[in-house]
């Protein structure tokens, strides 16, 4: 059905993106930060109006049906290709859509708090609109190619934003480290574009547009390619660029560092929104990966090295943004893994989850953080309980969520995505899912216990508590935080799984499993329960009652584990070692061969050059001298002569080139 | 005489003329700005010749980009007062005879040379068939001529700009 | 009736009168307009070619090219002189005979 509201959704914020770089330093001088800030939050806030609107209405349509479509103009046709700039929404990118405009919101409001007195406050909420706009084109886009376009775009807009402070060197340097590393993960994306429509073309109809795509995917499962199945080598290279985007293992190191753009930023771009463009890529192509069976079983085990190796190093850290990068690292591993069983229905339930409460529990951070004084290492925190209290009350209840702890948003959908791994028949997924479990519940409350038990460890007196421009969305996001998982609440518990049930029509295995062995799956659930628990008392005993010294553990097997993790797995070194270094060090000795070859030429015919005159030299000496001055002294005498032609002068030069070419043209005719 | 036999003299005359002001003004300023009639008179006789989109290109580029990058330069490098006398001109009498040589001998190669000349098909409007062949058979050529322009305004920023020290 | 000839004519008067341009100008920029006349009148013969030639478009689609070329010649050229009035305080190119023998 045709929707012509639509457009309106990016559309709004890219206005707002184009009025705030335009005119925002005019606006901000003249009318100060909160005509800035109205500019800024309204377009977001329109859009989450029509974006609620659309929910509406597809949910008012038969269950079957529910697509809406806006086509806006042809954008490209050349040849068989043929690209509109469309915009869909179905259950999948409606709800994406919600979150984005809502949380993304949220996170609006809360800025216009954080970034007060900040001398670039347009610049900053003219990226945060364009970034927006930029990720509602990309789960609104109707094919690949919109797709792609949005990707890249929210990719420029993280750059821009990591590096907001950009007078910073390390801050400059993380951006680029963001935009090179996820460039490696578009390079394979656009091959595996290419190549999908490159065999399309070839074996069904030459199109990139998803229902198409969809609908003519089962034509391609039996064509192979250098003795691949072709839809492996497609589905593997939009995998790597998914890797880039989610910072899945090997391309995950870019997030982390990421954390030195501006908390909203980290909270918006780096954990609720941008990073999960890849698990909705697969998602989106849902239908493509479930005939590629091989990519699926990468894809899983992906996710799960990708969750428990963040999970590890987040247990570590002692910066409080570095933990909440590492657990979102781990996170964006459950959804991949859910991706990989088939489970896409769960990868977005947890998507929606986890954007609550980890959009909530960096805004609480980035409270902490200016409530201190830019501090933010976990060591020189501490006590904040009370001074800031509705801060302290909305991160626990996030990371309680987060810790998997019933009846919360986060216990509900990971429980979805292990139960999943375990009718998935793999158990082996079910036990590394279960025990990053056991590390979340630790990391988080060991975060939580340092930052806001215990007695003050800071420097900066009395810490106040944030402005309400800044609580209420995070008392929002925490209420999401609780209420979201009833969305998903499992059948098992006597719920209706409404979202699998929405998303059914959209991702094809969402709520595949109306059959299960009832006691598995409770089995499962009450194993979580149990680590989550169990995670929680390790940190309450070592970090509040100090029963355990953290040092202790630390110290274990000689401190080896302890320093591996804290350097996180030397994994940015061997980077810098393989490929910066490999690459300088290549150029190095290719320069020297260079300089070798070159400079062994260069003597050789010095050398012959110099035997040669030693011969003419004899020559010169035998036969008469005088001959040879004469015949120096015309030499002399010719090159005074001929110096002047080298004037210098670029006229002298075109003279003789034109004069020669009048000689010549005058010899051809004539 | 036909009137389009007359506008097309006209034209020549005006390209030629400005031309002519090009090589002979002694005021830079001045040449910068009959180089506008040359341009405009040779877009002009490309309509004659039924090539509307490339005389439409012509001043878009020539005279809105190249003739304004042009009077840019001389602001930018001259001094207002001595701009009276800002073009010399050094041995013409020489030059006058090399490309009066030049241009005879060129000259006669036009009047000599027996050009078999296809009579002219009806002028169509080219600009979608330009579209077409740019994408379609032209295409390579098209993408190395936008690498081509990105280098020279990669060169042009890099040459231009003050060097910066390293710290 | 307008035919090739007086087009070639045309474009041969151009051409000289940039020749011309390029030979006695000492001042840089107005070598570059030289250089932009020769570029012109190589452009009307080839659209005079085109039209009175056999009918394809390859005459139009080289003229098209010739002018992009012309547009990335301006700029590097230009930049150039900018560059030479940085180091030298003059475009004159006797002033810049640095590289005389």
């Amino acid at each position: 059905m045709a929707a012509a509201y639509l457009r309106w959704i990016p559309l709004l914020p890219l206005l707002g993106a184009a009025v705030l770089g335009l005119g925002g330093a005019w606006v901000q001088r003249r009318h100060g930060e909160r005509a800035v800030a109205a500019i800024a939050c309204l377009p977001v806030a329109l859009a989450f109006a029509i974006a609620v609107r659309t929910f509406a209405a597809l949910a008012a349509m038969p269950a079957e049906q529910r697509v809406l479509v806006d086509r806006l103009w042809t954008w490209i046709e050349i040849g068989s290709l043929h690209v509109d700039v469309a915009f869909l929404a179905d259950p999948l990118s409606a709800l994406m859509v919600l979150v984005v405009t809502g949380i993304g919101g949220l996170i609006h409001v809360y800025s216009v708090g954080y970034m007060r007195g900040e001398p670039a406050y347009w610049r900053f909420f003219a990226l945060l609109n364009l970034f927006t706009a930029m990720m509602l084109v990309l789960v609104l886009a109707d094919n690949l190619l919109l797709l792609f376009v949005g990707w890249e775009g929210v990719g420029l807009c993280s750059y821009a934003l990591i590096g907001f402070w950009y007078a910073d060197l390390a801050n400059a340097r993380a951006g680029s480290k963001a935009f090179l590393v996820n460039r490696v993960g578009d390079f394979a994306f656009a091959l595996g574009l290419f190549l999908l429509f490159w065999t399309l073309e070839a074996h069904a109809e030459a199109t990139l547009a998803f229902r198409e795509i969809d609908r003519h995917a089962a034509a391609l499962a039996g064509v192979s390619l250098g003795g691949w199945s072709v839809l492996t080598v497609i589905t593997a290279l939009l995998f790597v660029g998914a890797t880039g985007k989610s910072a899945q293992i090997p391309l995950y190191v870019w997030l982390p560092d990421a954390m030195a753009g501006p908390t909203p930023v980290s909270a918006l771009i780096h954990a609720a929104t941008m990073v999960t463009a890849g698990v909705y890529l697969v998602a989106r192509l849902d239908v493509l990966f479930a005939l590629a069976p091989a990519t699926l079983a990468a894809i899983a085990w992906v996710g799960a090295a990708t969750a428990l190796l963040a999970a590890a190093i987040a247990v570590v850290q002692n910066d409080i943004k570095k933990v909440l990068a590492y657990s979102t690292i781990s996170q964006l591993g459950y959804m991949v893994l859910a991706l990989g069983v088939g489970a896409s229905g769960a990868a977005v339930f947890h998507l929606m989850t986890h954007a609550f409460f980890k959009a909530c529990l960096f805004l609480g951070a980035g409270s902490v953080i200016l409530a201190l004084h830019h501090e933010q290492d976990l060591r020189r925190m501490g006590g904040l309980r009370a001074a800031m209290p509705r801060t302290y009350a909305t991160f626990l209840v996030s990371a309680l969520a987060i810790a998997g702890v019933p009846p919360l948003a986060g216990f509900v959908s990971k429980d979805e995505i292990l139960w999943s791994a375990l009718s998935h028949g793999d158990g082996g997924l079910w036990l590394v899912g279960w025990s990053v479990a056991g590390l979340t519940a630790f990391y988080m409350f060991r975060l939580v216990f340092l930052a806001f038990h215990g007695e003050a460890r800071s420097e900066h007196a009395a810490p106040r508590e944030a402005p309400a421009v800044m609580t209420v969305p995070l008392t929002i996001l925490a209420a999401g935080a609780v209420f979201a998982g009833f969305l998903g609440w499992p059948e098992v518990l006597g719920g209706g799984n409404r979202l699998g049930a929405w998303l059914a029509p959209a991702a094809a295995h969402g709520g595949a499993h109306a059959s299960h062995a009832l006691a598995w799956e409770l089995f499962s659930m009450v194993a979580s329960i149990a680590m989550a628990a169990a995670g929680i008392a390790v940190a309450y005993a070592m970090y509040v009652r100090g029963l355990v010294a953290p040092e202790r553990i630390a110290a274990w097997a000689g401190g080896a584990p302890y320093r591996w993790l804290a350097r996180k797995l030397y994994v940015d070194e061997v980077y810098q070692a393989l490929f910066v270094d490999g690459v300088l060090g290549a150029s190095r000795v290719a320069a020297r061969a260079d300089a070798r070859v070159i400079d062994a030429a260069v003597d050789g015919v010095a050398a012959g050059v110099r035997g040669w005159s030693r011969f003419q030299g004899a020559v010169d000496a035998i036969v008469v001298d005088g001959f040879v001055n004469r015949v120096a002294d015309v030499a002399l005498a010719a090159g005074g002569r001929l110096r002047r032609l080298q004037s210098g002068r670029i006229n002298a030069y075109l003279y003789v080139i034109v004069a020669a070419l009048v000689a010549v043209l005058a010899w051809q005719l004539g | 005489m036909q009137l389009a036999d007359l506008v097309f003299y006209l034209l020549a005359l005006l390209t030629v003329g400005s031309a002519a002001v090009v090589a002979f003004s002694r005021n830079v300023v001045y040449a910068a700005f009959s180089l506008m009639g040359t341009f405009l008179g040779a877009a002009g006789l490309y309509v004659f010749l039924a090539a509307d989109f490339v005389a439409v290109v012509q001043v878009l580029i020539y005279v809105g980009g190249i003739l304004v990058l042009m009077v840019f330069a001389v602001m930018l490098t001259h001094r207002i007062e001595d701009v009276q006398v800002s073009n010399r001109s050094v041995g013409t009498l020489p030059a006058l005879l090399v490309v009066g040589a030049g241009a005879a001998i060129l000259g006669y190669a036009v009047v000599t040379t027996p050009w078999r000349t296809a009579e002219p098909v009806p002028a169509e409007a080219t600009t979608r068939i330009i579209g077409d062949l740019f994408l379609g058979d032209y295409l390579l050529p098209f993408e190395l001529a936008s690498v081509v322009l990105l280098a020279a305004l990669i060169g042009a920023v890099s040459l231009s700009r003050k060097e910066l020290r390293r710290e | 009736m307008i035919g090739l000839t007086h087009y070639l004519f045309v474009a041969l008067l151009v051409f000289a009168l940039g020749l011309f341009c390029v030979l006695t100008r000492r001042n840089s920029l107005g070598i570059l307009m030289g250089i932009e006349l020769i570029l012109n009148a190589a452009n009307i013969n080839y659209l005079a070619f085109a039209r009175f030639g056999p009918a394809t478009y390859d005459g139009q689609i080289v003229a098209i090219f010739v002018i992009m070329l012309a547009a990335a010649e301006a700029v590097v050229g230009l930049a150039i002189v900018l560059g030479i009035y940085q180091t030298f305080h003059s475009i004159d190119v006797e002033a810049t005979e640095t590289l005389r023998g």
